[in-house]
């Protein structure tokens, strides 16, 4: 917080700023891509030839979360692999956003079980529910739109 | 041929045979524990009977019975080509049996999870720790007394609000641990190395720890159950139709192989038959998706080798099998468009024409990406003589499959126990010899193109639908055929012919007939029968009404179809009620990936990546 408390809070210079860095972040989202279920299919599909995420400037998968930026959490989510999700998450640093994709990622949805998390936002901060099971290639282009959006009116740490 | 088996054993084991029968034409030996090692070992090697591979090993908890739980053994003989259940009781007080895991290989691994679902002690077993769940876990979850519901979360709310302190779980890492050992007189230092699960090739869901010698690869301990989704416990707390949401979800690439499997087996337990028509549906939707599931595997593993281009053609030509997928059932992946007695729907119109085209479009791709890789110096280099898995390796691990075949092993389901009219269509399977990764990509490629002929000839072969019938009588909406049901004015409603898309469920009488067994124990009953008659009314009730529904009798059976991978085994126990007391899948990527270790053994780490993206993971079905 520092330049804002220079500025004196929320500003024309401040604001113009806030919407001059979500405009960049909003266009260079680095996906980590946590793919583990049938949704990973419908991941495949958007992110390759057909659908292509490109145009959102969101298709380069960083398989490191050092150097990415959004966390696509993509299908079930089970008690087992729960911390290792977590501690991905963890390791990503700010500022970073998270999209549920799925229904199973939103709420655990079809699975009810012993097995299973209901809903990663139990473990973590979500910013995107993409609902589905799986979601269509447009639902996903949608929610990434939505997140852009976000990105875009929000205020940003400088 | 059971008789003799029967007989052989009953001169053998006179003492430990408790039962012998046969039930829809399967084998089924009851026997002692105390005699299974012998008797699995007579089984194997003796020359007439060669039960060379143990198909699938689960247990069965059958609780307010004494003895409580029963473990079963399918045995396969591939040069008898017959397959053998073997079932031995086990009582509460004292869960335990000889192991069977120095006979095949594959038995480690099919014991553990036994031990994890059941509780119940494998003597002798090398290494009897739990496969799916996760160490802390508590219990055994498919016990019937276990709740489904009851969880036991390893990440707690006081962890989620407060990030900064430590997990309370330790991930059983063991990275970068050094150790030190004498080989030869001289001092060697391997090192530990986690693979996974959150890595880009082993596909979220895989842990493998790597012990290394430098680049080469000492011994590999491979991890599953990262994605246990218990579809066992589900199917059965469900009844019958219910199932097949949850079996989409077991191979997600290709869900309608899955649910053909799992209606054959509960028509099988049912003894039914579906018709013509129908069978040649399943037969191309089965062949829509195998295709589908063989251009993602090949095409994730090009990926994985840098391969890209041919990952973005195949990702392109996979599209055009989801819109054909898409057309027919409404959905690309999770689709559950078969029904025990039938399926779902008719074909659309004019479907055979759109096949053709995306047919076509899909050999064209095929062939650029031969073009591509298959002579490409980089691609052969980096595949040929690589995850080489010999002949008796894949037999003891009980592979199937491409996997299989690319070891030279003639086995595929859809030759040798024909089900739905594959006997009737020509093709051909493609057999390897080096068992390596290049073979199973050649395998694959060649399935495709025999999956195209299949469909071809299934068109040809089809009894015309519906479609092609031009009925009589008038026509009104479904909808208003609903209401007038529901105010009892059902005068001439039987025979009007409700309007509805012939791709959606409950569709019209002339479509109906055509796709669904005219068994009134399971297929439901078309609009106009349902608000028409009062025979067509009850049969829906008894069908939908909780409590009633499909009821099988009292049994089991044993089915299996050719998955995307191989042999995809459905093991259903029925108790006479509309659910079932125990659905059991076999899935065909388990034995590969309990080979697994074995295949890498003694490989530089860069091997691992293509010889893991051959073996097509899927972990929907691996993990359940
Ligand atoms: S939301 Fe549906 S498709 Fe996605 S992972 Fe869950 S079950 Fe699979």
């Amino acid at each position: 917080m520092g330049l804002r408390s220079i500025f004196g809070g929320d500003n024309l210079v401040t604001t113009k700023l806030d919407q001059a860095i979500g405009w960049a972040r909003k266009y260079s989202l680095f996906p980590y891509p946590f793919v583990t279920a049938c949704c990973g299919m419908e991941y495949m599909a958007v992110s390759s030839a057909h659908y292509d995420l490109d145009r959102f400037g969101a298709a380069f998968p960083r398989f490191s979360p050092r150097q990415a930026d959004m966390l696509m959490c993509v299908g079930t989510i089970s008690q087992k692999i729960a911390p290792i999700l977590r501690r991905v998450y963890d390791q990503m640093c700010e500022p970073k956003y998270v999209v549920a994709f799925g229904v199973c990622t939103c709420t655990g949805g079809f699975y009810d079980d012993y097995s299973t998390v209901i809903g990663i936002d139990t473990i973590m901060p979500v910013d995107v529910y993409i609902p589905g099971c799986p979601p269509r290639p447009e639902t996903v282009i949608q929610g990434l739109m939505l997140l852009q959006e976000k990105i875009q009116n929000q205020k940003h740490e400088y | 041929m059971p008789r003799n088996i029967f007989k052989t054993l009953q001169q053998k084991f006179s003492d430990f045979i408790l039962e012998a029968y046969t039930y829809r034409d399967d084998a089924i030996v009851v026997v002692d524990r105390n005699a299974i090692y012998d008797i699995c070992k007579f089984l194997r090697d003796d020359s007439r009977m060669k039960f060379d591979l143990l198909m699938d090993l689960a247990g069965v908890d059958y609780l307010g019975r004494d003895p409580r739980f029963e473990v079963v053994y399918t045995l396969y003989s591939l040069k008898n080509n017959n397959r053998l259940r073997i079932k031995v009781p086990i009582d509460e007080r004292n869960p335990q049996i000889q192991t069977v895991s120095t006979l095949w290989k594959i038995a480690d691994w099919y014991e553990r999870e036994v031990w994890d679902m059941y509780g119940i002690r494998f003597k002798g077993h090398p290494d009897l720790r739990r496969i799916l769940m996760y160490d802390e876990f508590k219990g055994h979850p498919l016990r019937k007394d276990y709740p489904i519901t009851k969880r036991q979360p390893l990440i707690t709310a006081e962890y989620t609000n407060n990030s900064t302190i430590t997990p309370t779980v330790e991930l059983s890492n063991k990275a970068m641990d050094e150790y030190v050992s004498e080989e030869d007189g001289l001092k060697v230092k391997h090192m530990f190395l986690n693979m996974g699960p959150s890595h880009p090739a082993m596909h979220g869901v895989i842990k493998i720890i790597l012990e290394l010698d430098g680049e080469r690869v000492v011994s590999a301990d491979v991890g599953i159950g990262y994605l246990h989704r218990s579809f066992e416990k589900h199917s059965e707390s469900i009844y019958y139709n219910g199932v097949f949401p949850y079996t989409d979800r077991l191979n997600y690439v290709s869900p309608l192989i899955n649910n053909v499997g799992y209606a054959l087996t509960v028509e099988k337990l049912l003894d039914i038959e579906v018709t013509e028509r129908c069978k040649y549906i399943r037969i191309i939707m089965s062949e829509i998706s195998r295709i589908a599931d063989h251009l993602t595997c090949i095409g994730a593993m090009a990926m994985e080798l840098g391969a890209m281009t041919a990952f973005i053609y195949f990702m392109q030509a996979r599209e055009a099998m989801y819109q054909l997928i898409e057309e027919v059932t409404g959905a690309r992946i999770t689709i559950s468009y078969v029904r025990v007695g039938g399926v779902k729907a008719d074909l659309p119109e004019r479907y055979e024409k759109r096949v053709g085209e995306q047919l076509k479009k899909v050999r064209a791709e095929i062939k650029q990406v031969h073009k591509l890789l298959t002579r490409n110096r980089i691609f052969v280099d980096r595949v040929q003589g690589v995850g080489v898995v010999s002949k008796e390796d894949a037999i003891s691990f009980s592979f199937t499959g491409p996997l299989l075949r690319a070891s030279g092993v003639d086995y595929d389901v859809r030759k040798q126990f024909p089900y739905s009219n594959y006997d009737k269509i020509d093709f051909e399977i493609p057999i390897g010899k080096n068992g390596d990764v290049y073979d199973r990509y050649l395998i694959r490629m060649e399935e495709m193109e025999q999956s195209c002929l299949i469909i071809e000839q299934a068109f040809e072969k089809m009894p015309k639908g519906a479609i092609m019938v031009d009925f009589e009588g008038q026509e009104i909406p479904a909808e208003k055929m609903a209401d007038l049901g529901k105010f009892g004015q059902t005068k001439n409603l039987l025979h009007q012919v409700a309007v509805t898309d012939p791709t959606l469920l409950g569709s019209n009488k002339p479509y109906h007939d055509m796709v669904y067994a005219p068994d009134k124990r399971v297929s439901l009953p078309s609009k106009e029968k349902t608000y028409g008659s009062i025979e067509g009314l009850m049969n829906h009730f008894m069908l939908i009404m909780d409590g009633y529904g499909i009821r099988p009798p009292r049994g089991e059976a044993y089915f299996a179809v050719e998955g995307a991978n191989g042999e995809l085994g459905f093991y259903i126990v029925s108790d006479g009620t509309d659910k079932a007391h125990r659905v059991r899948c076999r899935p065909p990527c388990f034995a590969f990936v309990a080979g697994f270790g074995k295949m890498i053994e003694g490989a530089q780490v860069a091997d691992i990546v293509p010889a893991f993206g051959s073996i097509n993971m899927i972990a929907g079905e691996l993990d359940r």
